[in-house]
C-alpha cells in the first residue's frame, strides 16, 4: 500500500510529540535569564511567525510554553529566551551546548507585523516581555524601509535585568528608530531614566492613527500601556497585546489558558486591545 | 424523531440477542451496572448485568439507590459516572520516551480504555449524555489538532440510547433541550415499556442500527406500544426536577462578572472539583511527566484536571484565580456562556450530576436564577485599579 500521504490521525498525533533539538548556544542574559539557540536533530527547522511560541521540554522534567525570541527569517535556528522561575525553566536554563531538548509547535497567533507596513511601529516591552517582541523587531529591521518611525520602549526592574543589550544598540543605529529604556529602580551610577514604561509611551513621537503598537509585559503594565496608547490616539484595534495564562497543551485542548471566551494558545497569545479590554478589567478572570 | 424509522418491539430475549449480536460483532458491550451503591458504567454480557429493579433518588448533595416496585432495567435517572469515563478516560499515556546517546527517543501512546478495548457498544446512554458526547466531538475531535485517542475510541462506538423514564430531582434536560428522549446521534433508540409484557420499543438512528435491528428478528411495534412509549417520554418531561432559563445567558453572565452572587456561592463552595469530575462535558486536562529514578525513561500523561484547583491557573508568582469566587465564576461562565463562543453550543446538558455530587448541594440552576432575578451589570470600562506597574515579570 502506498504511504506517501500520512494518515491524518497519525499526523495529528505526531504533531503533539516533542521533536529533539540540540542546544548550540546558551547565552546568559541576566542573573536569572538565558537565551538558548537550538537546531533540529531531524528534519527541518520550525518556520514561525513573530509572537508564536513552542512547548519546550526538558526530558523527564516537563514542558512549558516559551515564546520564540529568534529571527523569523532564520527558521533553521530556534531561539528561546527563558527566565528561571520554576522546575522546568530551571532545567531549561541549565541546558548545556550539546544537550538535547524537546520542542513542539510553533503554536498560536503572532504579532502580524506586516500589518504595520507603511505606518509607524511602537514596541512596548516590560521585563522578559521583550523576548517575543525581539522576533517582531527583527522582522521590522529586516524590511526597515517598509515601515515608518519605529520606537522600542523597554522597561525593566533594574539595569541588571536588561535583556538583549547588543540588539538594543543595533536597533538604535537603524534609521528613524528610537530605542528608549527605563528602569523601576536604579543605583546612582545608572545614567538612564527611572520610572514606568508608560512615561516612554507618553514621550514618544508617532503618527497615532497610522501606528501599530505591540505590547508584552506583566498584565497590569499592558493595561496601563494600552490606556496610554489609546489616549494618544492609537485605535484599540491597532494595539496588540501578548497575553499569558497557564498552558499545558498548546493546541486548545487542555482548557487551561482561557481568558473568558478565548483559548489563548490558539486564539492568542497576541490579541488586539479592543478584543480583550472588558476581560482585562475584571479581576481574577 | 428526526430520523423517521418504523419502530419495532424487542422483548427481554430480544434485548439479550442485541447484547449477544454486538459482542459477536466485536464490540466491548458496556451499560449501566450497580456497583458500590450506584449505577455506573460497566461490562454487560447478559441483561442480568443491568440494574434490574433499581431506581435512584437524587437531590443536591444526595444520591441514593432505591428499590423499585417493578423489574425496570433502565429505571434510574442518570448514571452516577458519565460515559466520559470511557470515551475520554481520566488518564491517557501521550508518549513514553527513553534517554539515548543522541538525546531521547519518543513513542506515541497507543490509547487506552478504562473498561476494555474499543470499539465500544454503549447500551443505555441517556439523551443528556448523548448530547455530551456530541459536545465532546466538537471540543476534542473537530479541531485543527484533534485528540486522536478520543477520536479512535469514538469512531466506531455503537450507541444505544434509552429514553429516560424516571428523572431525578436534579435533572433539567428539558430546559436545556437535551432530553428526555434522544432525537439524533444514536445507532439505536429504545424506550422501555413495563406493561403486561416487558418490552422495548426500538428505532434505528443509523444504517448500522438498521442493520442490527433487521438481524435481531424483532416484530413491528403495535400502535399501542408506540403511544405508550410517547407517554413514557411525556411523563418524564413533566417530572423534571429542575429547570434553567438560558435566555441570553451568555450576555447575562458576561455582564454580571462582578455580581455579589459570586461571593455568596463562594461562601458555600468548597472548591473540591467534584462538579468538574462528574460533568460529562468538562474536558480540561493537565500533563504529568513521570520519570524513572535514574531519569532515563519518562512518560507523559494527559490527566483530567479541574478549574477549581489553585494549580490550574498558576503562573510563576501565583495563581490567576486564587479565590473560590473566581474559580466558580470561571467554571459556570465557561459551561454556560463562553463555551458558546468557543464551540457553538452550551457546555451544559442538564444531567444534574454537578448538583447531586456537590458535597454542599450547590445548584447551578439556582445560581443562574439568582443572577437573573437581580442583574448587576458591570460597566464596560471597569476602572483599572491604581496598582503600581511591576516591570519584571510577564513574557
Amino acid at each position: 500500500m502506498p504511504v506517501d500521504v500520512a494518515d491524518p490521525a497519525t499526523a495529528a498525533a505526531d504533531a503533539l510529540l516533542p521533536r529533539p533539538f540540540r542546544v548550540v548556544a546558551n547565552r546568559r542574559e541576566t542573573s536569572d535569564t538565558v537565551t538558548l539557540e537550538l537546531e533540529p536533530l531531524d528534519g527541518d527547522g520550525l518556520a514561525f511567525a513573530a509572537g508564536q511560541f513552542t512547548m519546550l521540554q526538558a526530558f523527564g522534567v516537563g514542558e512549558v510554553p516559551i515564546s520564540i525570541s529568534g529571527d523569523p527569517a532564520r527558521p533553521g535556528l530556534l531561539v528561546h529566551t527563558i527566565r528561571d522561575v520554576g522546575g522546568v525553566t530551571r532545567a531549561l536554563c541549565a541546558a548545556e551546548v550539546g544537550d538535547v531538548l524537546g520542542a513542539r509547535g510553533p503554536y498560536g497567533r503572532g504579532w502580524g507585523v506586516s500589518d504595520a507596513r507603511g505606518g509607524d511601529v511602537v514596541v512596548v516591552a516590560g521585563g522578559i516581555g521583550l523576548a517575543p517582541l525581539r522576533a517582531a523587531v527583527l522582522e521590522v529591521v529586516r524590511a526597515r524601509s517598509g515601515f515608518g518611525r519605529v520606537h522600542v520602549l523597554y522597561g525593566a526592574r533594574t539595569e541588571d535585568d536588561l535583556l538583549f543589550g547588543d540588539d538594543l544598540e543595533e536597533w538604535a543605529a537603524e534609521p528613524d528608530t528610537e530605542v528608549a529604556v527605563i528602569v523601576d529602580r536604579a543605583a546612582t551610577s545608572w545614567p538612564g531614566r527611572v520610572g514606568l514604561v508608560t512615561e516612554l509611551v507618553r514621550a514618544a513621537a508617532f503618527d497615532a492613527p497610522r501606528t501599530l503598537a505591540l505590547v508584552c509585559g506583566p498584565e497590569v503594565m499592558m493595561r496601563f500601556v494600552g490606556a496610554e496608547l489609546t489616549a494618544r490616539g492609537v485605535p484599540a484595534s491597532q494595539v496588540r497585546l501578548s497575553l499569558e495564562r497557564n498552558m499545558r497543551c498548546g493546541v486548545g485542548l487542555c482548557g487551561h489558558c482561557q481568558l473568558r471566551e478565548y483559548l489563548l494558545c490558539v486564539d492568542g497569545p497576541v490579541l488586539s486591545l479592543d478584543a480583550v479590554r472588558p476581560q482585562l478589567g475584571i479581576r481574577e478572570l | 424523531m428526526t430520523d423517521v424509522e418504523s419502530a419495532v418491539a424487542l422483548d427481554l430475549a430480544g434485548l439479550q440477542a442485541l447484547v449477544d449480536l454486538l459482542a459477536a460483532e466485536g464490540y466491548t458491550v458496556l451499560g449501566p451496572t450497580v456497583r458500590a451503591g450506584a449505577v455506573v458504567p460497566g461490562r454487560v454480557t447478559t441483561v442480568d448485568d443491568l440494574p434490574r429493579g433499581w431506581g435512584d433518588t437524587q437531590e443536591p448533595g444526595s444520591y441514593r439507590l432505591r428499590r423499585r416496585d417493578d423489574e425496570a432495567l433502565f429505571g434510574y435517572a442518570a448514571d452516577a459516572i458519565s460515559w466520559k469515563s470511557v470515551l475520554f478516560p481520566s488518564r491517557e499515556l501521550m508518549w513514553s520516551g527513553t534517554r539515548t546517546a543522541d538525546g531521547f527517543s519518543i513513542t506515541a501512546g497507543e490509547g487506552s480504555g478504562g473498561l476494555g478495548d474499543p470499539p465500544y457498544a454503549i447500551l443505555g446512554i441517556r439523551a443528556c449524555d448523548l448530547h455530551a458526547v456530541a459536545i465532546h466531538d466538537r471540543v476534542l475531535q473537530e479541531r485543527a489538532l484533534p485528540d486522536v485517542h478520543y477520536a479512535a475510541r469514538r469512531k466506531d462506538a455503537f450507541l444505544v440510547t434509552v429514553s429516560c423514564s424516571d428523572p431525578s430531582g436534579t435533572c433539567f434536560c428539558v430546559s436545556m433541550g437535551t432530553g428526555p428522549r434522544a432525537e439524533s446521534g444514536f445507532d439505536l433508540a429504545l424506550t422501555e415499556l413495563l406493561g403486561d409484557e416487558h418490552t422495548f420499543l426500538a428505532r434505528a438512528g443509523s444504517e448500522r442500527g438498521r442493520t442490527v435491528l433487521d438481524r435481531l428478528g424483532s416484530r413491528p411495534a403495535a400502535d399501542g406500544e408506540v403511544v405508550a412509549a410517547d407517554e413514557v417520554v411525556e411523563r418524564s418531561t413533566r417530572r423534571m426536577g429542575r429547570t434553567m432559563d438560558t435566555t441570553d445567558i451568555r450576555t447575562l453572565l458576561y455582564d454580571n462578572a462582578d455580581h455579589p452572587r459570586w461571593d455568596d456561592v463562594a461562601s458555600r463552595c468548597l472548591s473540591c472539583g467534584n462538579c468538574t469530575m462528574v460533568c460529562p462535558t468538562c474536558f480540561c486536562t493537565s500533563a504529568e511527566d513521570h520519570t524513572s529514578l535514574a531519569g532515563d525513561t519518562a512518560e507523559h500523561w494527559r490527566v483530567w484536571d479541574s478549574c477549581f484547583t489553585s494549580d490550574f491557573s498558576y503562573l510563576h508568582g501565583g495563581s490567576v484565580r486564587s479565590s473560590t469566587k473566581s474559580r466558580y465564576r470561571q467554571w459556570m461562565t465557561h459551561k454556560l456562556a463562553s463555551w458558546i463562543d468557543q464551540f457553538g453550543t452550551s457546555g451544559c446538558v442538564g444531567c444534574g450530576r454537578c448538583l447531586t455530587w456537590c458535597p454542599v448541594g450547590i445548584d447551578i440552576t439556582e445560581e443562574v436564577a439568582a443572577i437573573r432575578a437581580d442583574p448587576r451589570p458591570t460597566a464596560e470600562q471597569t476602572p483599572i485599579e491604581q496598582t503600581p506597574i511591576e516591570q519584571g515579570g510577564g513574557g
